[in-house]
């Protein structure tokens, strides 16, 4: 019975063909979205096409792209990772402090990118080796991480960094409208995308969030992975924190907080599940440029700005809810035909209680 | 059944596609009024010598701020309404935090909207900085308010001398609690820079006090709920602390209202910079005897004033240059192309009720 149930749950985990299809309709939809949100931007500001626009709205959202990554391979194996924004924050607090301290800039590069992963890894080591929730657990290290910031930064603002380095925050890169940030974001996006749907380490990412207990069953290093994975976004944290340092060329203790939310509100726009086992790469870069547009279209009308959270949060509840709405009926429907045939069968879809 | 849940994503894009498109509605409704004033003062500007129909952005720290709402506001005098009593448009914009990354989305839109000139208070003396000099290199006039961006700007309007608002907060506080004891200060964001100029000058002041001890410096972020909660740490944490000085509005309040209280009331004294329509509960019940600030409408009313007069031609910039200022009279550029507002006023029982901002 108990391998009855096992084997049905991995055929239903390996059956791409569905998935696939699933994903590719919700990525039509954000195609016709960001579609909308291009005619609307046009129609309301002669200035949005322009190249000056795209660069300006490139450079605002480079780093809640790139950290969005990383939040995509995290959100679907079933964890989360609310913490980036505060490793963001330390990362730039450790810059500040150590190019006060006149240290050459690839050992600070160095030293940052360590201390980002080795944050990410406490996340990973207490999810997976304490088995602790993630979401109590990045919660705490959200604080945590800021509060190293406060201690390394205090009330200092280091600024005045080399022009080299904040030209990234001026600068296109050479030939393009692109900013530096969403530059590093479009050729990180190619490198996530071919490992998680071309790779057996992106398919075991699907499987543990679709059943973390059969991915197990099924010999995949489920723990080792998902460490590896806030050990990744701990990485894209920190370089994140970095251009977000040389961007506004100012290191202090509060850079990056409330980005967080930003980040897991892209990825959940993207079509990835809340619950684990769906999404993709080309939806997140397409959530991103829906994003970033509906944002900036907003900016450049006279909306009321005050009122610009209403639009993201309501286009973060509506990606929550329609596709769990969906899966909602599904297990509904599902119910009800096995009751009909009286044929237990697991429901697959349904949220699980742990990991 | 089975037909519409396939739908489910399209359904959902069509969802959202819809709510863009009301949301279109709402902004293109709430922005007719500025786009006619503009065109109507673009017909208008031939006459006069100085050029009018200016569009003037002016950018605070943050919205939803009553600080900036008093010093921006129409209604209230501010910075829109001396823009447009001289004929051109101002618009008020800015980020919903009180960071520069929520910031510069706005100058950079506003930039982009077509500003002949900027008032912006700074949330980062240099942060800003690269957006705002862009901003410079198009000819938009720069002038900042309240918190200077001083490498990228062309004129700084100060609401009052650094040092006579850090200096006169200790002054008022050493004489409620006796020239002695503990103190504590809530300040805004750690980064704020006049917030940091403010205490640099307190600690100075504090020498001449020797009873007085520094005990701690908290930050609020200028968030009532953040403020409240590291105010009631310093007192949990210094529990023989006698005085708290806050010189931000958002702060103040927060810190009184967790003095409010038989346990805090007359024990611990408050003061620092705060409206007096916000803290005239406070004064009245004695919470708080004594507290400070300058008119921020006429703050922002100047600084309208003056970025729109020197993006109009009828100001130059430059050390010792005089200008008339509508309803304040004249005012002189200072060193540093600085101009001050004039000194703080103190509220107490004695005066509070004659204000109303």
């Amino acid at each position: 019975m108990e391998l009855e149930d096992l084997r049905t749950r991995l055929r239903a985990v390996s059956r791409k063909p569905d998935n696939l299809r699933r994903v590719l309709r919700w990525e039509t939809g954000l195609v016709v979205v960001v579609i909308a949100v291009a005619i609307l931007g046009s129609s309301l500001s002669s200035e949005f096409f322009t190249a000056n626009n795209f660069f300006n709205l490139t450079l605002n959202n480079g780093e809640i792209a790139i950290m969005a990554l990383p939040m995509t391979l995290i959100i679907i194996s079933g964890e989360i990772d609310l913490s980036v924004e505060s490793t963001l924050g330390m990362s730039s607090a450790l810059l500040g402090v150590l190019y006060l301290h006149k240290l050459p800039m690839i050992l600070i590069f160095v030293i940052v990118a360590v201390v980002g992963a080795l944050a990410g890894a406490v996340n990973g080591l207490l999810v997976t080796r304490v088995g602790l929730p993630s979401l109590a657990v990045t919660i705490g290290t959200l604080a945590l991480y800021r509060g190293i910031a406060l201690i390394l930064l205090g009330p200092k603002t280091v600024a005045n960094f080399p022009a080299t380095y904040t030209n990234v925050g001026v600068e296109a890169i050479p030939h393009t409208d692109l900013s530096w940030s969403m530059g590093i974001f479009i050729v990180l996006a190619v490198i996530f995308g071919i490992v998680l749907h071309a790779t057996p380490y992106g398919r075991s990412v699907y499987a543990m969030g679709d059943n973390a207990e059969a991915a197990l069953y099924a010999g995949i290093r489920v723990k080792r992975i998902k460490t590896s994975l806030f050990v990744i976004s701990g990485l894209a944290s920190a370089l994140a924190g970095v251009l977000f340092t040389f961007r506004l060329n100012t290191a202090v203790q509060d850079n990056g907080t409330g980005l967080s939310l930003d980040v897991v509100a892209i990825v959940l726009l993207a079509g990835v599940s809340i619950f684990g086992g769906k999404g993709s790469i080309a939806g997140v870069f397409l959530a991103v440029l829906a994003f970033a547009g509906l944002q900036n279209a907003l900016l450049l009308t006279n909306f009321n700005q005050e009122a610009t959270g209403l639009v993201t949060g309501g286009l973060l509840l509506v990606s929550v809810f329609v596709p769990n709405a969906a899966m909602f009926v599904r297990y509904i429907r599902g119910v009800a035909s096995r009751a009909a045939r009286r044929t237990p069968e697991p429901a697959l879809s349904l949220p699980r209680k742990d990991t | 059944m089975r037909a519409l849940l396939r739908r489910a994503p399209l359904a959902a894009s069509s969802l959202v596609v819809a709510s863009v498109l009301a949301v279109a509605a709402c902004s293109s409704g709430g922005s007719s009024g500025s786009s006619g004033s503009s065109s109507s003062s673009g017909s208008g500007s031939s006459g006069s010598s100085a050029k009018s129909g200016l569009k003037v952005f002016v950018i605070p720290k943050n919205l939803g701020n009553p600080y900036f709402t008093t010093a921006d506001s129409k209604g209230t005098g501010g910075a829109i309404a001396a823009i447009d009593s001289l004929g051109d448009t101002g618009t008020e914009t800015s980020g919903n935090a009180a960071t520069s990354a929520s910031q510069i989305p706005a100058i950079q839109a506003a930039i982009t909207k077509g500003a002949n000139a900027l008032v912006v208070s700074a949330t980062d003396p240099t942060a800003l900085c690269p957006t705002l000099n862009g901003a410079i290199k198009r000819k938009i006039t720069v002038v900042t308010y309240d918190s200077d961006a001083p490498g990228c700007r062309s004129l700084f309007i100060n609401q009052a001398s650094t040092a006579a608002i850090g200096t006169s907060e200790v002054d008022l506080l050493a004489k409620e609690i006796g020239d002695s004891g503990e103190i504590g200060i809530v300040s805004a964001a750690a980064s704020a820079t006049n917030q940091n100029a403010w205490i640099g000058y307190m600690k100075q002041e504090l020498a001449k006090y020797p009873k007085m001890k520094l005990v701690a410096t908290v930050y609020g972020n200028d968030d009532p709920a953040t403020a409240t909660q590291v105010t009631q740490g310093l007192l949990e944490q210094y529990p023989n602390i006698k005085g708290i000085i806050s010189p931000t509005t958002v702060g103040i309040l927060a810190a009184a209202g967790v003095l409010d209280s038989a346990k805090y009331r007359g024990k611990v004294q408050l003061t620092g910079l705060g409206t007096p329509d916000s803290m005239k509960k406070y004064v009245s019940d004695g919470t708080v005897k004594a507290f400070e600030l300058w008119n921020p409408a006429n703050l922002g009313y100047l600084a309208g004033y003056a970025a729109a007069d020197i993006a109009g031609g009828s100001l130059k910039v430059k050390q010792g240059a005089s200008f008339k200022a509508g309803k304040l009279g004249s005012f002189t550029i200072g060193a540093d192309n600085t101009v001050l507002l004039g000194p703080p006023t103190v509220f107490s029982s004695a005066n509070i009720n004659n204000f109303n901002f």
